[in-house]
């Protein structure tokens, strides 16, 4: 029983935030930056999982968000809502509610099979040459989105909002921040598991030392492949939550400085930290809004608060441990199976 | 270590959650969704004191009187950096966390027709001075624009050129990334086709927002043979294209759109552009009457003749204020104020703007003339004929 | 559609004028790749804020020909004539330009060197030194867009039916020019010799007495002189400046860096022409926006089979 702490917590604190969205206590303002939130934790750590365990240097993260982003979007118009560009709805509108995670499931699959782009160019190169090509990576997704002119092309995509209507149609509950809720924490459970597997191990001796581990038998290609994917499915699935949040997508969204925004929340928590990357994700989303007042100085500040960063912690803020590694009491609450393997 | 982080984490959640909470005073917001920096900065900026000086006039006499109370205004600028991701996030943020009555703007359809999207379902209405495209408004209840389509304003040029030039033969060349050009240049080639025949239009060339060079595009349309390019585009490509037709020794005429009536548009081009003519929807020059009063009042104040994008937003917003009169009294639940002046819109006959009266179709658009212009040898815009639906 | 203009690849006049288009538009690739080849080739470290020297040293040229020709309170007791005022903007840009370079070296790399950070670490450096450089643009000179002014007469010539004017000559010729000058440099100085000793072995180089940071400093100032002569050549030849020119043009300079073969001066120079050509003569017979994407997946094939790039040498590492 004890093993299942955290899990409540977490149930407890998203049932906490719902009951204050149903009573009106958070506008909708604050229900958005919550939503983001959660988005930008799933791809934080997506990251962290290629760029901290792994010791990668991928730089084209916002490229499987798009993928994702897209299928999610024009499979849930296309079937779920009657839309100008594709007709009347396939499937009755009130089956999108058991058909969302299906449709997000194949929007994380489509980014999953774009890793693989990614993936088998590191089999050969490491450093800045993957740096390079995850950097084409991402503008070929959004060159090819673009150059699709049926789903607007550089003009975006719309028309997730008619889907969220069609989920409310049935209960008027925020859905969206409920899916958002479960996918966020099912995506960091996922990832925790994952790093405390026997991939997490080999992930961490790739990272180390590439040779030896493959010296000791353990099948580097295989976990490259693995991670990449998981990293980039994952990845997908939060472009498929952003879509129907913002309800709107364009590939003007997906560019080099989104992945930049998310390698920023890596580095900020620590890379090979999943709680440091938890908290980085919160925290920089508190902190793109706090500085909105600023304007334009906004992104002179950042990047100038980064680099001072970089000068004197340059490990982030929790370097490679785990918050259960900080404070010490949290490991007797929350992990009680013993050390951090 | 712990209680440094403790406080840290306490003192950003207060934060956060004490910013939406704002004084209500007794003040009508409305927010203004446009494009202060990116591509086309002057756009906004006109919009900007335009409006502004709506404000000081109308606030300096007192307010806004809705039923038996007087409002001060409050306009809350939002900048979209001329980019549609930006424009939906600034829309959102108007709509939820500043609690506007209504969202003017934005100016470019290309950030017009996703924000129009986000306001609709928001149900909060919304008022496009500048974008011309149709999709911004169709079949959204809550959107309406101050200015013409594109469906009237492509047979304009093409007739225009037909008439001026004798054209048979034209060059299309404009930005496929963005929803303005590509819907006003696909109008323009079905207007132009429908005079002279398919394939009338013998270069229908693209290229992508941002580019810089256009050498392979335009020695397409050189070789081409045709008699006019038609570009579309903004202010801030006008020049780069002008020039590099001109180098590869296009001596013909060019036709532009109402995008190209920006105040910077001289200050970029020179002498390049002198004798091109565009439509647009307003001169300055020559104007009588409301109109010449506030070229005077903008003139003086900010020291240079305004373009149409501020006589648009001049109008939309003086619109929005008469709906806001029309429902004669704000009870304060935001969604029911938002319905009250979205109805009102709908009811608005015969509004006399300062680019021509307005009545709004069920769509949402006003029925407006168009004004061809031309590019004096002084490099002023000059009145050339008019032409109405 | 597509027919017709296949027929008007076999017109031979449009074949050269797209050649000459292709080697202008190239050579701004070109030159602003060199910058990311030599901090590359010495440092191993790719300088993501060299499309944003680039972007300073158009402003600095834009403030310096404006100041010569007397649109600011002060006037010069002569007036030059506009040519003249050219060649003074281009080497004075250079030079400043130069300053920025080693300055944005001194205060944001050199302390990372010191403390022996990850390479990583600097990288993230170098982009968030970017994104100050092109915000702070911004939020300094305001959003409206400068008009470079015409200092070069821009005549256009014809011949037959190719159209050039010598704004387009003048650009391919300097491009030439410097070429050779750098490959003079490399081969034939003392300066660019040690240079080349460091991208063979850092370790061994200050053994010999060779001051390493010296070194870096002259490369950073060359890399950044080369991006201003850059960047006052396309505000001549593109006068819309904006404070974001510099980024996407620095990201293809880059790409062609990398397919050239990073390290290398011949290879800076292929690639930016090779990229110049791909893109022209795509935009020619394609959809514009179909450009993108062909550069991009040339590039990820060609880093496939020779990763390298064309006149790259393959490093060994020793375990």
């Amino acid at each position: 029983m004890r093993r299942f702490v955290p899990h409540l917590l977490y149930a407890l604190l998203c049932l906490l935030i719902l009951v204050a969205v149903e009573s009106n206590l958070l506008n909708a303002y604050l229900q958005l930056i919550i939503m983001f939130m959660g988005v930008n934790i799933i791809l934080s750590t997506s990251l962290n999982l290629v760029n901290g365990y792994m010791g990668e240097f991928s730089v084209g993260h916002a490229g499987f968000m798009a993928v994702g982003a897209y299928i999610t979007s024009v499979l849930n118009v296309w079937l779920f809502t009657s839309d100008r560009v594709f007709g009347a709805a396939v499937l009755p509108p009130s089956s999108v509610l058991y058909l969302f995670p299906v449709t997000l499931l194949m929007g994380g699959i489509g980014a999953a099979l774009v890793g693989l782009l990614v993936a088998v160019p590191s089999f050969k190169t490491r450093g800045d040459y993957l740096a390079i090509i995850t950097l084409a990576v991402n503008y070929i997704v959004k060159s090819s989105i673009e150059n699709i002119q049926g789903i607007g092309g550089a003009r975006g995509f719309m028309g997730m909002r008619s889907v969220v209507n069609a989920m409310q149609a049935i209960a008027d509950i925020p859905w969206i921040m409920i899916w958002v809720f479960a996918v966020t924490g099912l995506s960091v459970w996922i990832i925790y598991r994952f790093v405390n597997s026997t991939y997490g191990k080999g992930v961490v001796a790739i990272r180390d030392d590439e040779i030896a581990a493959e010296i000791m038998s353990v099948d580097t290609r295989r976990i490259k492949m693995t991670a990449f994917m998981l990293s980039s499915g994952l990845a997908g699935v939060a472009g498929g939550l952003f879509a129907h949040i913002l309800g709107y997508i364009n590939p003007g969204t997906f560019t080099i400085m989104k992945s930049t925004e998310i390698m920023v929340m890596v580095y900020l928590g620590g890379m090979g930290s999943l709680s440091g990357s938890v908290l980085s994700a919160i925290g920089f989303t508190v902190i793109l809004e706090l500085f909105r007042p600023l304007q334009v100085a906004k992104w002179v500040v950042i990047p100038l608060l980064l680099i001072l960063l970089m000068l004197f912690r340059p490990e982030g803020l929790l370097g490679n441990r785990e918050l259960t590694d900080v404070f010490p009491r949290l490991r007797r609450m929350l992990a009680p199976q013993g050390r951090r393997a | 270590m712990r209680r440094s982080v403790l406080t840290m984490a306490l003192v950003v959640l207060v934060t956060v959650f004490s910013s939406p909470f704002s004084w209500s005073a007794e003040t009508i917001k409305v927010g203004f969704d446009i494009p202060l920096t990116g591509d086309i900065p002057q756009v906004g900026e006109s919009s900007k004191y335009a409006a502004e000086m709506l404000k000081e006039q109308i606030n300096g006499a007192g307010g806004v009187s809705v039923g038996d109370k007087t409002y001060q205004l409050e306009f809350i600028y939002e900048d979209n950096e001329s980019k549609a991701e930006s424009a939906t996030a600034a829309a959102l943020k108007l709509i939820t966390q500043d609690q506007v009555l209504a969202v003017i703007g934005p100016q470019a359809s290309k950030q017009a027709v996703p924000a129009g999207e986000i306001c609709n379902s928001f149900k909060t209405p919304m008022i496009s001075p500048w974008s011309t495209n149709p999709q911004t408004t169709l079949d959204r209840p809550y959107v309406f624009r101050a200015c013409f389509l594109d469906p009237f304003q492509g047979p304009v040029a093409a007739n225009f050129v037909t008439q001026e030039f004798g054209a048979k033969k034209a060059a299309v060349l404009y930005d496929i990334a963005s929803d303005y050009p590509k819907g006003l240049a696909e109008y323009f080639k079905a207007a132009f086709e429908k005079i002279h025949g398919p394939g009338s239009v013998v270069a229908f060339e693209t290229f992508t927002t941002k580019d810089r060079d256009f050498s392979a595009q335009l020695t397409n349309i050189v070789k081409s043979g045709a008699d006019i390019l038609f570009l579309p585009q903004y202010y801030d490509e006008v020049p780069l294209v002008v020039k590099q037709a001109q180098e590869l020794g296009w001596k013909k005429p060019i036709m532009g759109s109402d995008s190209w009536g920006s105040a910077e548009l001289m200050k970029l081009c020179g002498e390049a552009c002198y004798g091109y003519f565009f439509s647009t929807h307003y001169a300055a020059a020559g104007a009588e009457g409301a109109t010449k009063e506030f070229i005077d009042q903008y003139n003086s104040k900010y020291g240079y003749v305004p373009d149409d994008v501020a006589a648009l937003t001049w109008d939309a917003t003086r619109l929005l204020l008469d709906a806001i009169k029309n429902t004669n009294g704000l009870t304060g639940n935001i969604e029911k104020d938002r319905d009250a002046i979205k109805d009102q819109l709908g009811k608005i006959k015969d509004f006399e703007g300062i680019t021509g009266k307005m009545t709004f179709t069920p769509e949402g658009d006003p029925t407006k003339c168009a004004v061809i212009v031309k590019i004096s040898d002084k490099g002023e815009f000059e009145f050339f004929k008019s032409v109405c639906p | 559609m597509w027919c017709r203009q296949w027929e008007v690849v076999l017109n031979f006049e449009m074949l050269i004028q797209n050649l000459l288009n292709a080697l202008q538009w190239g050579s701004f690739y070109a030159l602003i790749a060199l910058g990311y080849t030599l901090v590359y080739g010495v440092l191993l470290l790719i300088n993501f804020a060299h499309g944003d020297i680039f972007m300073v040293g158009a402003y600095i040229g834009f403030f310096l020909a404006t100041l010569f020709l007397g649109q600011y309170a002060f006037a010069l007791p002569f007036a030059l004539p506009p040519p003249m005022i050219f060649v003074v903007t281009l080497l004075l840009t250079m030079v400043l330009t130069a300053f920025a370079g080693v300055t944005l070296e001194r205060v944001a790399y050199r302390p990372l060197r010191r403390k022996g950070a990850n390479r990583l670490y600097v990288v993230i450096t170098a982009l968030m030194c970017g994104l100050i450089l092109e915000n702070g643009n911004l939020a300094l000179l305001g959003a409206s867009r400068r008009n470079f002014p015409q200092l070069l007469s821009n005549t256009v010539y014809s011949i037959g039916e190719i159209t050039f004017s010598d704004v387009k000559i003048l650009v391919i010729l300097t491009t030439i020019g410097v070429f050779l000058l750098l490959e003079a440099i490399v081969r034939k100085t003392k300066l660019g010799m040690a240079m080349r000793a460091i991208s063979y072995d850092r370790m061994a180089v200050p053994l010999m007495g060779i001051p390493v940071d010296t070194v870096i400093v002259f490369t950073f100032a060359l890399g950044s002189a080369m991006a201003a002569l850059a960047g006052v050549l396309f505000a001549t030849a593109y006068p819309v400046l904006e404070p974001y020119m510099g980024a996407l043009v620095g990201w293809k300079a880059f790409i062609a860096a990398v397919i050239g073969g990073i390290g290398e001066i011949r290879g800076a120079f292929a690639g930016g022409f090779l990229l110049g050509f791909v893109e022209i003569f795509v935009a020619a017979f394609f959809p514009s926006t179909l450009r993108d994407l062909i550069a991009f997946s040339i590039l990820l094939v060609f880093l496939s089979i020779r990763p390298t790039g064309i006149f790259g040498v393959a490093r060994a590492t020793k375990i």
